[in-house]
């Protein structure tokens, strides 16, 4: 916006000096306001992969059949009360809860519990094309990265509360898939209703879920109101009513809270955090989240095809300098892809630390013992694993000419240089991954293996068969303990091997008022606000 | 005689609208981009739908044939569609004008509670401490540039005293149903039961804007209210008053206010075009979803169908009120009636 410049300098002036609490009338106590930085696309999770319409939308209209305990990383009941899987791994079989009860809203009345014809209803419109919602959208993006139509080979209800999933290949991810915020359940009365009333696009702008708020209004650009949904099958929400205010400028969303008319707010910006901390009446939640920035090797060109460079590399440069300056001290080092919080992460896996000598010897013993010239590729773009890869790109510059290599600065436009990026032709490239749920399977597959260096998302290039049959068997393994112990080997193979460098995962941040309780960030989906509430 | 006079206002009026019109349709043209998109505000039409609007909007005629089309289309309210929103352009300017309409109103107003009174303080106390005083803040008033003045208040009253919310027209936990459009009309209407809160509230909301966008015609109601009551002063007729003797309130209220006054009307109109321009930047900074935040928006977006019918529908207001207080002054004051 126009005025957002003498407006930032204001808003930043006004943080450093004290405030003043404002009395807030009473009935402002039983509604929340969480202030979002953009418009929700769609009501369904089904279609968007965004992260800003998964917290205007998801925990909040929906329910999904398990849910992840955001402590442990574990699986919990959720819709399912419990399920069983078959010995081959093929076969799900889920028992669902039978007091589970759709919203009430102008448009839809429900006559009906939850039961197995919704699960099916929902998930049988990713999967057939003949599922009269089918053809409705385009594409269903997250489904389609999990390849959900290969996956998933027949969905059978077994009984009114039961349905059963049969897969055509093992995939202990599966049931992952299933805990994300995208695998939310829909109401086939409501879609049934709908097709009456031929207004099928309904299905996806006027939601109807199980989750603890129910829909009210939305206005684009504006907000969206949420009523408490009064028959919610858990701990009904303290909370009468939620709005999510749409506030796209940075400025006024910090202005509206030190105003207090915004309680929750995510900050994606780090520079403003440490004004903001300075003030008691708020406070700042941090929690590492499924991400890792990286600094990958293109394997397949020398001499970045040799082991010794790529372990020499990884030892010039220093990481916790890098944190300070481009994470502001904001985020976690990391040592693997994948991230402290999940279950599979390796406690053994050694600290990758920063040491000159070591690596000026490996490069010698590698046959370069007087350096040599490489590109290092920017990410023209800022993301929470990565908020500025060219100011690390020039830190580790200044590291590589320590030890004789000879760094440059390499930066497309974004479209640009992902295609650039796909056709192979950087040296190296700074850059990152967040996870779009909690299995370590979307970080290890995606980024490193034989198939994702394909299509595309292997930046490094590399394709090692041991690496692969270690997260194959993974995969292939139900096993939890099994399973750990191959991502371990896995990981220890990557540290070893160092196809890229892990260099942090950054936490992400949300600021609200200080009468405000139990808004946590979750590290592995939206933002729920049923345990929130507020005290004067 | 009035009635010659008014016919000629009218005659004059539907003049100025044929130029705007003209204006309106040839930015369709002017405009880059495509003239069918320009004009239907339409992305992505399928050729065989080109065939169709093409015949439509008459783009195979002559230019004169489809600016007539183009003025039916307006007077028909089947106005372009909105790129951004795809929604009539017409239908959101309905939506959004109540709160530019109840925001300018209520600074217009707040502008002559204050400035007038003032003017004529500062006029009957001429060159004494008083009048030093009001025309030396009148002065900054009128000098000092409103968005700064905005960024002043909104610092000192919201982020630093935390008094006053800083965008919108009332918190968002209030739920009024839609009405009149207008918020304080609205809220007394609905059958909510935080009525009272949501009122003060609305009003908390209010008062920063219309403070802000107050301020320039209240400086220019006080310097104008002094300027014609000294003059109205200096007349025989004043003195023929005073030497009858009559009190010098008696011929303050009953010869000076209304003659002074009659030239303050005429004022109003012409102040009223400044003020929606006001109005517009005031909207940016405080986040008022009025015609003009929308407008601006459209600008960004470069949403052609937007501006275009933005233009037009302000462009109108703005004329029309000129002609309605012209007229009103006319009816007011004899001496302006040359029939």
């Amino acid at each position: 916006m126009k005025s957002s410049g003498p407006f930032a300098a204001i808003v930043l002036l006004s943080m450093l000096s004290s405030a003043c609490q404002p009395v807030l009338p009473t009935t402002r106590v039983h509604g929340l306001v969480y202030c979002a930085e953009g418009s929700p696309e769609s009501f369904n999770p089904q279609l968007v992969t965004s992260g800003t319409t998964i917290d205007a939308i998801s925990q909040h209209l929906y329910d999904r059949l398990l849910d992840i305990n955001p402590d442990s990383g574990e699986l919990i009941p959720g819709l399912a009360q419990s399920w069983q899987i078959s010995d081959d791994g093929l076969t799900y079989r889920f028992q669902l809860r039978q007091d589970v009860k759709f919203h009430q809203t102008s448009y839809f009345s429900p006559t009906r519990p939850m039961n197995a014809e919704d699960v099916q209803f929902t998930f049988g419109r990713l999967l057939s094309v003949q599922h009269p919602f089918h053809q409705t959208a385009t594409e269903y993006p997250y489904f389609d990265s999990v390849e959900w139509q290969q996956l998933v080979a027949k969905l059978t209800v077994t009984g009114p509360y039961e349905i059963e999933f049969t897969l055509s290949k093992p995939d202990s991810s599966f049931l992952s898939t299933l805990a994300t915020d995208f695998a939310a359940i829909l109401s086939a009365e409501y879609g049934a209703q709908l097709i009456n009333n031929n207004t099928l696009a309904d299905l996806d702008q006027l939601p109807v879920g199980t989750g603890p708020f129910l829909y009210r209004h939305y206005q684009k650009d504006v907000l969206i109101r949420y009523y408490r949904h009064p028959n919610y099958w858990r701990q009904l929400p303290a909370m009468e009513q939620l709005v999510i205010d749409i506030v796209p400028d940075n400025t006024k969303r910090i202005a509206k809270l030190l105003t207090h008319e915004c309680d929750v707010a995510p900050i994606p910006r780090l520079a403003e955090l440490s004004l903001l901390s300075k003030r008691d009446d708020f406070v700042i939640d941090a929690q590492t989240s499924m991400n890792v920035g990286y600094w990958a090797f293109n394997t397949r060109t020398p001499p970045f095809d040799q082991v010794k460079v790529r372990q020499a590399l990884s030892y010039a440069i220093n990481k916790s300098n890098i944190l300070q300056a481009v994470y502001f001290g904001q985020a976690e080092p990391a040592n693997s892809l994948l991230p402290p919080t999940s279950w599979a992460y390796d406690k053994n896996l050694n600290i990758q630390r920063y040491d000159p000598l070591l690596a000026k010897k490996l490069l010698t013993e590698a046959g370069y013992p007087d350096g040599f010239q490489m590109d290092i590729w920017a990410m023209p773009v800022q993301r929470l694993y990565n908020p500025n890869a060219l100011k690390m790109a020039e830190l580790i510059q200044a590291d590589l000419a320590q030890i004789g290599v000879r760094a440059k600065i390499v930066s497309y436009e974004w479209n640009t240089f992902r295609r650039k990026l796909r056709l192979g032709e950087h040296d190296s490239v700074l850059i990152g991954w967040s996870a779009d749920n909690a299995d370590p399977d979307n970080f290890l597959r995606p980024l490193l293996s034989c198939a994702a260096a394909i299509s595309g998302s292997n930046r490094a290039n590399w394709c090692d068969e041991n690496y692969d049959q270690l997260i194959a068997k993974a995969v292939h393994t139900p096993k939890l303990e099994e399973r750990r112990a191959f991502y371990q080997q896995a990981q220890q193979y990557q540290a070893e091997q160092m196809p890229l460098v892990p260099i942090a995962h950054s936490k992400r941040f949300q600021v609200r008022s200080r009468n405000i309780s139990g808004v946590r960030i979750n590290p592995y989906g939206g933002i729920n606000f049923t345990a929130a509430g507020k005290s004067l | 005689m009035m009635f010659h006079y008014l016919l000629r206002r009218l005659f004059l009026l539907s003049f100025v609208f044929v130029a705007l019109t003209v204006f309106a349709f040839s930015l369709g043209y002017l405009f880059p981009g495509d003239v069918l998109g320009n004009f239907t505000g339409l992305r992505n039409i399928s050729p065989a739908e080109e065939i169709v609007l093409r015949q439509q909007l008459g783009l195979d005629q002559s230019y004169w044939q489809q600016y007539i089309y183009f003025n039916q289309r307006i007077l028909d309210g089947n106005w372009a569609l909105s790129f951004s929103s795809q929604q009539n352009v017409l239908d959101e300017i309905i939506n959004v004008m109540p709160a530019t309409l109840e925001l300018a109103s209520y600074a217009l107003l707040l502008s002559l509670i204050v400035g007038i009174p003032l003017g004529i303080v500062a006029a009957v106390r001429k060159d004494k401490w008083l009048d030093k005083l009001i025309s030396g803040l009148a002065l900054v008033g009128y000098s000092i540039p409103i968005f700064w003045w905005a960024l002043l208040l909104i610092m000192v009253f919201s982020l630093t005293l935390g008094w006053l919310p800083t965008s919108g027209r009332l918190s968002v936990l209030y739920e009024i149903p839609t009405m009149s459009g207008f918020m304080l009309p609205d809220i007394l209407l609905s059958q909510v039961p935080y009525r009272e809160e949501a009122l003060v509230d609305a009003i908390r909301h209010l008062l920063l804007p219309a403070l802000v966008l107050a301020t320039y015609p209240t400086t220019v109601m006080i310097r104008f209210t002094r300027e014609s009551m000294l003059d109205v002063l200096e007349q025989n007729y004043i003195k023929t008053a005073r030497a009858k003797g009559l009190t010098r309130l008696q011929v303050l209220y009953t010869h000076g206010l209304r003659n002074a006054l009659l030239p303050v009307t005429r004022q109003v109109g012409l102040q009223f075009s400044t003020l929606i321009t006001l109005a517009m930047i005031t909207e940016v900074i405080f986040s008022w979803p009025g015609i003009g935040s929308w407008l601006i928006d459209g600008i960004y977006q470069r949403n052609f169908p937007a501006i275009q019918g933005g233009l037009l529908v302000v462009s109108s207001l703005v004329i029309a009120v000129n002609m309605f207080t012209e007229i009103l002054h006319t009816m007011l004051n004899p001496l302006a009636r040359k029939f």
